[in-house]
């Protein structure tokens, strides 16, 4: 128990300081902000993960998110039937062009040795498969691009609850992290992190610009929900019952009925949203507590063991038998599944998918900040990292204000420096992430809860 | 005839923004390099560097018009630049001494060092932000153009119109004399021998008594003056928003790759070569076609490889296959 005390007394003040944010601003924000935690603190895992256990840099990790996002479409939009009739043939070909280019490349490095002759023949291959795909493909995505443009003029998805998008966005970004992984794991570390960096781009390229799937950036809105909706909240009884319950000592002062109705109303309304937000507080907290459970239990097997082994000394490691290669890969494809599972549950909470809003600054850099600042190698340090810095990233208005109000207070209201800085007011985020990270790497460089690897 | 139009028309809409746009890199590219050679690490901060020396440059060039002064017909801006160096190399200065000196003292790996830039990357990001604001700018002034389309068709008596901007030639300009300058710099004095040794090999020049102190404070001042040149072409030729900014450190980043990192003469060349090619496999080549080919072969679609979307995209593909079959870069930089 003491020698986990940092650890709750972290943990305790977090809580504490997203209660008062409850008390202070309002539920609602609150329960946003812990929403939004939740998911940071998965994404946070997954970095830590291949940062953490196995020292692999990955800049990519807005890519990986918003592939977990793409899933969440697939699986929940409702099919576009016309859609699938006007370009569907074609789509599926094209694909299974892809494949069979792919099984030919394969094919040749696999069967033939290293030579110039191979080179052009792949590089010829690719060549000619990209010029027939584009001339088969382009019809059907027309096509499927006319089918009613302002509503979907993209294919839509399964149908399926969103939920399964988790799993599913799970698999997108390990698939992803697989090929990344194969083409530029053998880089050395930074480099690795600009080709992560470039690779997530070229991801965000093709998601914002493929209109037939993904809608591109006209958003995909109006997502299916795992919660149930506030409006339908607000007319069933036993909620308006539970918040009557809640609230009754409120309520009872009041005592003309049609002002108590109003103010009860009011408070429905009110509830609603906060319950809605609670239902997605839980499935996150469940998803947070298993992927802590199942990276705890990793970090103190024998195979963490052998990912810090490979960590602290490559050649060492190698040396003893341990295949570097493939347990780097596999931890590559590992965390970058799990920042999927990030990525849908981001679109399932928000409920629409907006490939325009993913920008490195705050979906790969952000989550660093996180990862560095929480403590890298320890998966709560990972977690309380995501809560930390995520709430200062929202706070961070109020808190600039508030310091921009204390400085100038000399100043007249109307003095141009003091109109300017609370126009910049929103920036002072950077600031604070950037002046937090130099700080916490020049004096704490293992972050607030730093790596215990203890024997058990 | 129809010869000399298609010509013509390449050279309007691929040579000549190319150029531009690959010299704009170019400095940018230089400036990763070496910063990667001298104090070996990735600065993620570069695209942020830039703007924060452009910022200057705008608050000069306003400061000029509005006392009044300014440069005939190139834009004001460039009277401004030699100010902002100075206070660009003093913010790089003072961050290398309140940041980066310490790790590298330390010998920290080379990764911990990048992060300490992404520390550097937001703080500058926000300090550009505070002063002026995340709004686009325009601070270009004088004569727009050298050539007009309009003129250059009545010369010739061309279909096609040639127009050049006088900032593409001031961009192209300015960095041939900026990277010889460097290059005569860096080959010729004894400053520029020993940085050059320092980069190759830390130990032996050491050994030989360069100071390395003299080195790093030489490679900062000289970043600063890469940066703040470089930005503020970017800038007078497109317009200036910290966000655009920031997105150039990638291109910016593969030009320095595709040359060979830590090698300047690479990075220049690297930067021409992300140019060109986004430009070239983003282009509609109809008309061109319609020119060079006889009438009954005209073309129906646009003949463009890739959409104009992906033109990021192009850069980046370009940074994965060098990386996956030549590590080092088209001209050997360090192996990586």
């Amino acid at each position: 128990m003491r020698k986990n005390l940092n650890v709750i007394a972290a943990y305790s003040i977090m809580m504490g300081l997203i209660i008062l944010v409850g008390i202070f601003q309002s539920w609602n924000i609150a329960l946003s902000i812990f929403n939004l935690c939740l998911i940071s603190a998965v994404m946070t895992m997954g970095a830590n993960i291949q940062w953490g256990y196995a020292g692999l840099i990955n800049f990519g990790i807005m890519g990986f998110t918003a592939l977990g996002g793409l899933a969440a479409v697939l699986i929940s939009v409702d099919p576009v039937q016309e859609a699938w009739s006007a370009g569907g043939p074609n789509i599926l070909f094209s694909l299974f062009l892809i494949i069979a280019m792919v099984l030919a490349v394969r094919y040749i490095l696999k069967n033939y040795k290293k030579s110039k002759n191979r080179t052009y023949i792949v590089a010829a291959i690719i060549i000619l498969g990209i010029v027939i795909i584009r001339f088969i493909s382009e019809p059907g995505i027309e096509a499927i691009e006319n089918v009613e443009p302002a509503k979907t003029g993209f294919l839509g998805g399964l149908g399926l609850p969103i939920i399964f998008s988790w799993v599913v966005g799970a698999f997108f970004a390990g698939g992803l992290a697989f090929v990344i992984g194969k083409v530029a794991l053998g880089l050395r570390a930074d480099y690795l992190a600009i080709a992560t960096l470039l690779i997530s781009e070229i991801v965000i390229a093709i998601i914002k610009h493929e209109d037939w799937l993904t809608r591109g950036v006209k958003n995909v809105i109006g997502l299916k929900r795992p919660a149930p909706y506030e409006v339908n909240l607000q007319q069933t009884d036993w909620f308006i019952n539970l918040v009557e319950k809640f609230n009754s000592s409120k309520l009872n002062i009041i005592t003309d009925l049609t002002e108590r109705q109003k103010a009860l109303n009011q408070l429905v309304i009110e509830g609603s949203s906060v319950f809605v937000k609670l239902c997605y507080s839980g499935l996150f907290l469940v998803v947070v507590i298993i992927l802590l459970i199942l990276t705890q239990k990793a970090l103190y097997s024998p195979w963490g063991r052998m990912m810090r082994a490979i960590r602290d000394n490559e050649e060492a490691a190698n040396a003893m038998g341990k295949n570097v290669v493939k347990q780097h890969l596999l931890i590559f494809v590992l965390g970058s599944a799990i920042v999927g599972i990030a990525g849908a549950m981001l679109v399932t909470q928000d409920g629409l998918f907006t490939p325009g809003s993913y920008r490195p600054l705050r979906y790969t850099f952000l989550i660093w900040v996180m990862v560095i600042v929480g403590g890298s190698g320890n998966n709560f340090g990972a977690i309380l990292g995501g809560f930390v810095v995520w709430f200062l990233w929202i706070e961070a208005a109020p808190i600039g204000l508030y310091l921009v109000n204390l400085t100038t207070a000399g100043l007249d209201d109307t003095h141009f420096l003091k109109v300017h800085l609370i126009e910049s007011v929103p920036y002072f985020r950077f600031l604070m992430m950037g002046i937090g990270l130099l700080v916490i790497m020049r004096y704490r460089p293992k972050g607030i809860l730093p790596e215990k690897i203890e024997i058990k | 005839m129809d010869f000399v139009n298609a010509i013509t028309l390449l050279l309007n809409y691929i040579f000549v923004p190319a150029l531009a746009y690959g010299s704009q890199l170019a400095l940018g590219a230089i400036f990763v390099t070496l910063v990667y050679g001298i104090l070996r690490f990735a600065n993620f901060a570069t695209g942020d560097m830039m703007s924060f020396g452009t910022m200057f440059v705008i608050l000069f060039t306003f400061y000029f018009q509005s006392v009044g002064i300014s440069f005939g017909v190139l834009p004001t801006a460039l009277l401004a630049i030699p100010f902002a160096i100075i206070f660009m190399v003093g913010y790089m200065l003072i961050i290398d001494k309140f940041v980066f000196k310490y790790y590298r003292t330390k010998k920290s790996p080379p990764v911990q060092l990048a992060m300490v830039s992404i520390g550097v990357m937001f703080v500058t990001q926000a300090v550009v932000r505070i002063i002026i604001g995340p709004s686009d700018r325009r601070f270009f002034d004088g004569e727009k153009f050298l050539i007009k389309a309009g003129e250059f068709k009545e010369m010739t008596g061309l279909n096609e119109g040639l127009a050049i901007k006088s900032t593409q030639v001031i961009t192209i300009i300015v960095t041939l004399i900026l990277v010889s300058t460097l290059f005569w710099f860096l080959n010729k004095t004894k400053t520029g021998k020993s940085m050059r040794a320092y980069s190759d090999n830390e130990d032996l020049a050491l050994l030989s008594g360069i100071d390395p102190k003299k080195i790093v404070m030489t490679t900062w001042i000289i970043a600063g003056i890469l940066a703040t040149i470089g930005g503020a072409l970017y800038g007078l030729d497109k317009s200036f928003k910290p966000f655009t900014y920031f997105n150039n450190m990638l291109p910016i980043f593969a030009a320095a790759i595709v040359g060979g990192i830590g090698n300047p003469f690479g990075a220049f060349l690297g930067g021409y070569v992300i140019a060109f090619s986004e430009i070239l496999l983003t282009y509609a080549y109809r008309k061109f076609f319609m020119y060079v080919l006889p009438e009954s072969m005209e073309p129906d679609g646009l003949i463009q490889l890739l959409s104009t979307d992906y033109k990021f995209a192009v850069s980046f593909s370009i940074l994965v296959i060098v990386l996956l079959y030549r590590p080092s870069g088209i001209f050997k930089g360090k192996v990586l």
